[in-house]
């Protein structure tokens, strides 16, 4: 069954590239600009994995994340977030929010596809 | 999880694992340079030490990975599979097994002597060399322990343990175990926790921080563990040991037996990965408990009752849909029957095999040099027949070797090869199976026999018998022949333990021996105890079942002879005297008899027996049914069954009512 991931960022060159790394392995990728448009999405479609950066306008990760756990639908969803090795204060935080794994920026398109198998499955 | 206890599960696997490896030990006894046997065995061992580590049993474990050691050397032609070697390795599996199936009275300095001989015997520079390397082996695989346990909101926060044991396992060799102690009670059960730990045994090539790395994301909140499974890191010269062997003598047999030198590291390598291939063939079977065959045993007997009152109900029916339909029934029925019946059946080998064992040490002990061939091992018999063969060939198979197997010396003397020979074999004869076990000793002493019978009175002195009859006097109770009590044999009892079994299964036993030449005895049994053919027939207004095995012919009884009375009671059957019985005379019918009487004559072993009734009502498939306790006694009666119009038929007792009958032959022979 082909996996379904939504990947979430303000920057629109990443998104491309996460989209193209991740459809080339398999995955379908749907994308989302910030949090709030990512939650209106979540609510509306169904995802096997939410990719999310953390800092974004409207919504940001920390918040979204925070959001989707409380969805009845996303509370085993694994959710993955960007960050960077600076951070690592909001990788804690993420985490007691309720993520499940993170990518450490920048990566290659090689780990990027190392974590997402890793957490959700071919 | 199935629900079955997995511990359970790891008994019956590695009782049959312990099997393998005895069979193969012996194999390997015989023909020391065969690779295959000896290939089984470090197998069977590999997966109990695997196996057991994963399911608790520590000590079975640990104790099987020195063995495994040693036949891991001889697979790589660094130890020979001498005759020494191979004894210590059965009393080990012996050791391995009360270890598992019995841990507490496992006696720990047993185990400890079987260790220091088996290190004696591997050359004990290189046993403590093995012992250091552990479980690393030459390929620098090490084994680790994993356990973790997520922390319980794991789950809610994506985190899928499925996908980090799919990555454990393709690290390596994985056995993953559930640890399920903490699940609560279901109503302290919180659905969306995660409540169980992970125990994973992972043989793998890679460094420990790769399996660190399996757990990134999570490693902070869950209990992780990883520890090799040797307690001592491996040294860096038990390396060196184990890919070049220092001892030039131990090197020697690779070079008589041709196997591969283990300095070459790349052809074992694909030789073990074929083997893993061979250790876990993707069998198509499955194990279901005993009681449930017995079960679909029953129900399948009552449907060929219900079918047979079916089948009576309709048959002065014209509808001939139902007629159809009827027949149709009958044969899903028949399927079925022999379906489940099929299911029962296991290839005599299970049996054959055990005797291997029996034999091996029974002829050390008794210093007798005994070789044991088998035929026919593929016969199917009956599961339960089989369990209760055991215990009869065992005393066959000992008397054979005590009583019928003469020493190397005598054997010499008589002409004969030093090496005495017990033959087992099976075969099917019509509906029966034919076992015979024959040893080439020095037979039955006829003289013997006939002085101890006189002895103990059970036949008149000088009296006329057939060698058969004279035979059969050995399974008399308290019967024995020996002139010294051995630990083996010779404490008259046995042979009438024997014969008592076998009656219990319905079968008979036939003796046939030579001077000097050896003894056979042939064993015929039922293929199962649950369903006879019979042939059914009417004694006055009662009907009975008589085994359609012992059947040999029905012929009308002729009016003269009719005419004469009781104590002349002989047919004239081709020029052979039968003596015959009249069942309504032992079964005190006062019906009026039928005009025209039959007579069926009946066998048992060479004896034949003719049993007058009023009609012969025909073949009739019987499903036995055991009597009840009270009339468990009744003599002349096997079992009951149950016809197609409901009522009862019982079924005769063919062994009693031939021996009955044999009693008026002997009083004819003595008038």
């Amino acid at each position: 069954m082909t996996k379904t991931i939504l990947a979430v960022d303000d920057s629109a060159s990443m998104r491309q590239m996460v989209k193209l790394t991740l459809s080339s392995a398999g995955y379908q990728v749907v994308e989302a600009a910030d949090g709030r448009d990512a939650l209106a999405k979540a609510k509306s479609g169904s995802f096997n994995m939410v990719l999310t950066d953390l800092n974004m306008p409207n919504m940001d990760g920390l918040a979204l994340i925070r959001e989707l756990r409380m969805l009845p639908a996303y509370r085993g969803i694994p959710i993955v977030f960007l960050t960077t090795e600076s951070d690592a204060g909001k990788k804690a935080e993420a985490k007691t929010a309720g993520a499940t794994a993170w990518i450490v920026k920048p990566f290659q398109q090689d780990q990027l596809l190392g974590v997402v198998k890793k957490i959700v499955g071919a | 999880m199935t629900g079955a206890d997995p511990g359970q599960i790891f008994r019956e696997e590695a009782a049959e694992l312990l099997v393998d490896l005895e069979t193969a030990l012996l194999h390997l006894e015989q023909r020391p340079t065969d690779r295959e046997p000896l290939d089984t065995a470090f197998r069977a061992l590999h997966t109990i030490k695997g196996s057991g580590s994963m399911f608790g049993f520590e000590a079975a474990a640990s104790f099987t990975h020195h063995l495994e050691s040693a036949f891991d050397r001889m697979r790589k032609g660094e130890l020979a599979a001498t005759t020494a070697m191979i004894g210590i390795a059965l009393a080990a599996k012996d050791h391995i097994r009360t270890l598992i199936d019995d841990p507490a009275n496992a006696d720990a300095e047993a185990g400890d002597a079987i260790l220091a001989r088996l290190a004696e015997q591997s050359g004990s520079a290189a046993m403590s060399a093995s012992l250091r390397q552990e479980h690393d082996d030459a390929e620098g695989r090490a084994t680790w322990r994993v356990r973790f346990r997520l922390a319980p909101d794991a789950l809610e926060r994506g985190t899928n343990p499925l996908l980090l044991l799919d990555e454990l396992r393709e690290l390596g060799d994985a056995g993953i175990v559930a640890l399920t102690d903490d699940v609560p009670p279901l109503e302290e059960l919180e659905p969306t926790h995660c409540h169980i730990a992970w125990q994973v045994i992972l043989t793998t090539a890679h460094p420990r921080s790769t399996i660190e790395d399996v757990f990134i994301f999570v490693i902070d909140e869950t209990e992780l563990t990883i520890e090799p499974v040797s307690a001592s890191v491996p040294e860096p010269e038990s390396a060196v040991v184990a890919s070049e062997p220092p001892a030039p003598p131990s090197r020697e047999p690779s070079a008589v037996t041709g196997h591969v030198p283990p300095k070459e590291p790349a052809v074992p390598k694909a030789d073990a990965a074929a083997e893993k291939g061979k250790a876990h063939p993707a069998t198509n079977s499955i194990r279901v408990p005993a009681e449930r065959l017995d079960d679909l045993m029953d129900q399948v007997g009552e449907l060929v009752i219900a079918h047979a009152r079916l089948k009576q109900l309709i048959s002065d029916s014209v509808d001939l849909q139902i007629k159809s339909v009827t027949e149709e029934i009958e044969r899903l029925s028949n399927g079925l029957r022999d379906i489940t019946m099929g299911i029962r059946m296991v290839p005599v080998e299970s049996l054959f095999g055990r005797f291997r064992r029996l034999v091996r040490d029974l002829s050390q002990e008794l210093g007798k040099d005994v070789v044991l061939t088998m035929s026919g091992e593929e016969t199917e018999l009956d599961k339960t027949m089989i369990e209760r063969l055991n215990d009869p060939l065992v005393h066959i198979i000992r008397n054979s070797l005590d009583h019928g197997l003469e020493p190397a010396a005598d054997r010499v003397a008589a002409g004969k090869p030093p090496q005495g020979r017990i033959h087992l074999s099976a075969r099917h004869a019509g509906t029966r199976v034919l076992m015979t076990i024959r040893d080439d000793g020095r037979g039955l002493d006829r003289d013997r026999i006939r002085a101890k019978a006189e002895e103990q009175d059970l036949i008149p002195p000088g009296a006329k018998l057939s060698d058969a009859e004279l035979f059969q006097l050995i399974f008399h109770p308290g019967f024995s022949t020996a002139r010294t009590l051995t630990s083996v044999s010779g404490r008259g009892i046995g042979m009438d333990v024997v014969k008592r079994t076998i009656d219990g299964l319905r079968g008979t036993i036939e003796v046939s021996s030579t001077p000097g030449g050896g003894t056979e005895i042939t064993l015929g049994l039922p293929l199962t105890l649950a369903i006879i053919d019979g042939l059914l027939v009417r004694v006055g207004q009662g009907r009975y079942v008589i085994p359609l095995f012992a059947v040999e012919e029905c012929v009308e009884l002729p009016p003269d002879v009719e005419r004469r009375h009781a104590n002349r009671n002989f047919l004239n059957i081709r020029g052979a005297l039968v003596p015959f019985l009249r069942l309504r005379d032992s079964f005190g019918v006062r019906h009026p008899p039928d005009l025209y009487q039959k007579v069926v004559i009946i066998s048992s072993g060479d004896k034949r027996v003719g049993l007058v009734v009023d009609q012969v009502l025909g073949d009739h498939q019987t499903v036995i049914k055991s009597m009840s306790k009270l009339h468990a006694d009744v003599a002349n009666f096997s079992g009951a069954t149950i016809l197609g119009d409901g009522s009862v038929a019982l079924i005769l007792d063919i062994a009693q009512i031939v021996a009955a009958g044999q009693v008026q032959e002997q009083r004819r022979e003595a008038s």
